[in-house]
């Protein structure tokens, strides 16, 4: 039998160690401080370079996200593991890819950023990892009781090319209308002057991270929600010992740079209500332990051919939207005006969604 | 008796699960775990041997769906 690597344990350790090296290693090239990678901060500037929502301070296409989906496309092309599929609660997922990230951004990051904060001596992420842990918990309950959003059938080539499609055009608008100098805008593209969205790694370098991370991903199935499931579901470590080397090797790498400033005021893009950074990490982790996978999982496996993953994600970005809107996203200031709402609806939803779900196939 | 686990079309947390739970029932003997991704194929694994299951064999068709025998004596 032929056997992967990377999904062994020195394999999983490895894949983890280097993402985290990554991470903290694209603050230093130009991305915001503690959010060198932020799945959920990157798609809402996505959504924000498309014009989807008018948050002036985060606007801008990261092609982080691009790299992700087509690093992990390439990669499964190249094992054979490309398989289009999808057709299981389709829109559920879309609708859990909104409270997702409507939840993430009242914490202001989603669980990758949630390392990449403790790596950073963010002491408000602490907060953040007990709610998502929380959350990842109650999802791990309805696991036990049956909770099954239903099976995948296979579909035709295009529902999975769909995906890295999109991802290729948003790359291609990108190129064609590139960042121009003190300009809020190019062309169709939205482009923050100041803020997060200002900060940003070059092009090439952002795009190579992202490719890198999706092929390491997707051959080692990297979640950093299925790492905490894992231990709670299984008591299994393999998936969180990957977690682990990612905080572990980030935290060293951010020492030698010196981007590590430990305490909780003052830190970048956080703030310091710890029971909403908590409670908003808790409705996340509820809803990616419902759809089966983190934020960056779901990339990966929207690259693989699973087109109700690209819908989790594209569900993400439109929460993003809604989020900022509707004065529902915290900022440095803290939890906007209707944050609590928010968290409320999405602890509903996730709630509704699981008791719904419960029955078993027969 | 053999038992048969049809996880086709789910992804994780499931299979494990169903896997798990036919090891609780059946105890020991052998076990058929039916999957249709690589993900699937080794987390099962990985957890069948982490109850002390050994894997016999993992038969691949071309059409993705994969095999999982798993026994304990």
């Amino acid at each position: 039998m032929k056997t992967n690597w990377f999904a062994s344990k020195s394999g999983i350790i490895a894949v983890g160690g280097l993402i985290g090296a990554v991470a903290v290693l694209l603050q230093y090239w130009g991305n915001p401080a503690n959010m060198g990678i932020c799945v959920a901060c990157f798609e809402r500037d996505i959504a924000g370079g498309l014009g989807l929502h008018r948050a002036a301070v985060v606007q801008y296409l990261r092609p982080e996200i691009m790299g992700f989906v087509l690093g992990a496309f390439l990669t499964s092309l190249a094992f054979g593991e490309f398989k289009p599929r999808g057709g299981s609660s389709s829109l559920i997922r879309y609708i859990l890819g909104m409270v997702a990230m409507i939840g993430a951004l009242v914490f202001l990051g989603c669980p990758w950023r949630v390392l990449v904060r403790l790596a950073g001596g963010d002491g408000n992420a602490i907060f953040g990892f007990l709610g998502l842990a929380f959350g990842v918990w109650i999802g791990t309950l309805f696991f036990k009781n049956g909770y099954s959003l239903g099976r995948t059938e296979s579909k035709n080539v295009l529902s999975g090319l769909a995906m890295p499609a999109l991802m290729l055009g948003l790359l291609i608008i990108r190129l064609m209308f590139p960042p121009v100098e003190g300009q809020p805008q190019s062309g169709i593209l939205f482009y923050s002057l100041k803020g997060p969205g200002a900060a940003h790694a070059p092009l090439a370098i952002s795009l190579l991270a992202g490719l890198l991370i999706g092929f390491l991903a997707q051959r080692s199935r990297f979640c950093t929600m299925g790492a905490i499931r894992d231990v709670l579901l299984f008591k299994q470590m393999h998936l969180f010992s990957g977690v682990l080397a990612f905080v572990v090797v980030a935290l060293i790498v951010n020492v030698i740079l010196g981007q590590f400033k430990p305490g909780f005021t003052g830190q970048p893009v956080a703030h310091t209500q710890g029971l909403w950074n908590f409670l908003g990490m808790t409705v996340a982790g509820f809803a990616f332990a419902l759809a089966g996978g983190c934020p960056g999982r779901q990339l990966f496996l929207s690259g693989e051919g699973d087109s109700d993953a690209g819908l989790f994600a594209l569900g993400m970005i439109t929460g993003a939207a809604i989020s900022h809107n509707f004065g529902m996203a915290s900022s440095p200031d803290g939890i906007g005006p209707h944050g609590m709402a928010a968290v409320v609806i999405g602890l509903l939803v996730c709630l509704a969604v699981g008791f719904f779900h419960l029955k078993r196939e027969s | 008796m053999e038992m048969e686990v049809d996880a086709r079309g789910l992804s994780c947390p499931q299979p494990v699960l169903m896997t798990l739970e036919a090891i609780g029932k059946a105890k020991q003997g052998t076990i058929t775990i039916v999957v249709d991704n690589e993900t699937s194929t080794e987390n099962v694994t990985r957890a069948a041997q982490s109850k002390g299951w050994t894997v016999l064999a993992v038969d691949k068709a071309a059409n993705g769906i994969n095999t999982i025998r798993i026994e304990k004596k």
